[in-house]
């Protein structure tokens, strides 16, 4: 890959705390690496700011490799950037051209208040996943695990719905801010496995319920959160929750 | 919403290919017979309740869950994605549907309140395939049905295939199926509905 260095114009929103106003800000990117990580550059730009001695942007970042689900930004309109499959830490600078505005902005959705600029509150996917996204029955040690047969197909489709780091984009993609991909990837995980059997019922109920007293709107099957999902999880496991939630709604 | 919708899609089967007795083209012999039967047998009528039961929840549901999720996001976003990460008509549902609403209160009123009137009003002969002749010799009548079933049209290619998501269907095995299956009947159906008005302003049909 080229590498080259480029100047960038951010458009950036600001917002001191969840009860202020918020409104955009231009900041100038200036000799950014093509090689940076679209962080980095946040990064460089923090620095100068807060040499100025101005206040530098908040915005969630943890392990930076796109496994914790922490970055959240919606950059030029798309939730984690222009790249499919990507975290906002693994989008890379070469991603933009020389003298480009980017716009960025937090997450928007009633259910995630913003804290400080680009910093949402996402406690609201806390709150679902303790609703049901648990086991009660003790799986033993690794050979316990080992002991228990489980079709491969199901073992696969229940790993690619934990591949779900609840990093919120669904809900920032979804024109309803539906947060129905990451119930229904957390739903499923479980319900694909024998060990999630015994709270399986109660388990869809819960965490739906949870779900709609959070605030998000509702699922219209745009498949805009499929597209946006860094970790490309699949709509068709909102039909499993669909499916799950109709089975334990009329049988229990 | 997918059960009503699912439930409209079959009656729009019923619609079209009665309706499509206009094309036999024998002064409307067989279409006013059709009529006569399902405006006058006892199980149609009881479908027929049936069919505004359906058509009714659906409009009320679909006003409630668009309202519902309007006020989801109080601070819309400066840059929207447009149709990178979704099909326009998917997100557009809301407005095609009260596209379709205004339409169908035209076309009831053209079509439907005079059979009723005719039928309670000591069961006077009603010629059906005429009063369409009459009708679509009016090109804005035309315009507007046409309008209609294109509307329909996007409606239903969204909405088959997203019904079919809702209740839990959804699998490799048959998502090509559904989705081709969807637009295949969307086609049909809106190419034989479409082609009525058209075929009856331009004589094809007399």
């Amino acid at each position: 890959m080229e590498h080259s260095n480029i100047n960038l114009n951010l458009k950036v929103w600001r917002q001191p705390n969840s009860n202020a106003a918020g409104k955009f800000e231009t900041y100038k990117a200036e000799n950014i690496s093509t090689e940076m990580s679209f962080l980095e550059m946040f990064d460089v730009v923090n620095e100068k700011l807060i040499n100025n001695g101005e206040d530098p942007i908040a915005f969630d970042h943890d392990c930076r490799e796109g496994i914790c689900g922490s970055c959240s930004m919606h950059i030029n309109g798309r939730a984690h950037g222009p790249w499919d499959g990507t975290t906002t830490c693994q989008l890379h600078m070469r991603a933009f051209k020389d003298g480009e505005t980017i716009t960025v902005e937090p997450w928007r959705a009633a259910a995630f208040p913003v804290l400080k600029d680009l910093t949402v509150d996402r406690s609201a996917f806390d709150r679902i996943q303790q609703a049901g996204g648990y086991i009660s029955v003790n799986t033993g040690n690794a050979q316990d695990g080992n002991s228990l047969p489980i079709n491969k197909e199901m073992a696969d489709a229940s790993f690619d719905a934990a591949m779900c780091i609840g990093c919120g984009a669904c809900v920032a993609a979804c024109k309803n801010s539906s947060a129905m991909l990451f119930t229904s990837a957390k739903v499923s995980q479980y319900a694909l496995l024998p060990q999630g059997e015994p709270e399986r019922k109660t388990r869809v109920l819960n965490m739906v319920a949870q779900m709609d007293k959070e605030g998000f709107g509702a699922c219209t099957n745009t498949g805009a959160c499929e597209a946006e999902c860094p970790k490309q999880i699949s709509i068709s496991n909102i039909a499993r929750l669909n499916r799950e939630y109709l089975n334990a709604q009329m049988s229990l | 919403m997918a059960f009503t919708g699912i439930f409209l899609i079959l009656f729009l089967i019923v619609h079209a290919v009665a309706n499509s007795c206009i094309f036999l083209n024998d002064g409307g012999v067989t279409y006013n017979g059709v009529a006569r039967f399902l405006s006058h047998n006892w199980i149609v009528r009881f479908l027929e309740l049936g069919l505004f039961v359906g058509l009714f929840a659906h409009i009320i549901q679909g006003l409630m869950l668009t309202m519902q999720n309007n006020n989801k996001r109080p601070v819309k976003y400066a840059v929207n994605p447009g149709n990178a990460t979704s099909k326009w008509y998917s997100r557009s549902m809301g407005i095609l549907g009260s596209l379709l609403l205004i339409f169908l209160v035209i076309h009831l009123k053209d079509f439907f309140i005079g059979t009723k009137i005719a039928l309670y009003s000591g069961d006077a002969p009603h010629n059906l395939f005429d009063e369409m002749k009459e009708e679509f010799q009016n090109p804005v009548i035309v315009g507007v049905y046409l309008a209609g079933v294109i509307a329909l049209c996007w409606h239903l290619i969204h909405g088959f295939s997203s019904a079919f998501q809702t209740i839990g269907v959804n699998s490799p095995k048959y998502n090509g199926i559904i989705k081709n299956v969807g637009y295949v009947y969307t086609i049909l159906i809106c190419a034989a509905f479409a082609a009525m008005p058209i075929a009856f302003h331009f004589g094809l049909i007399k």
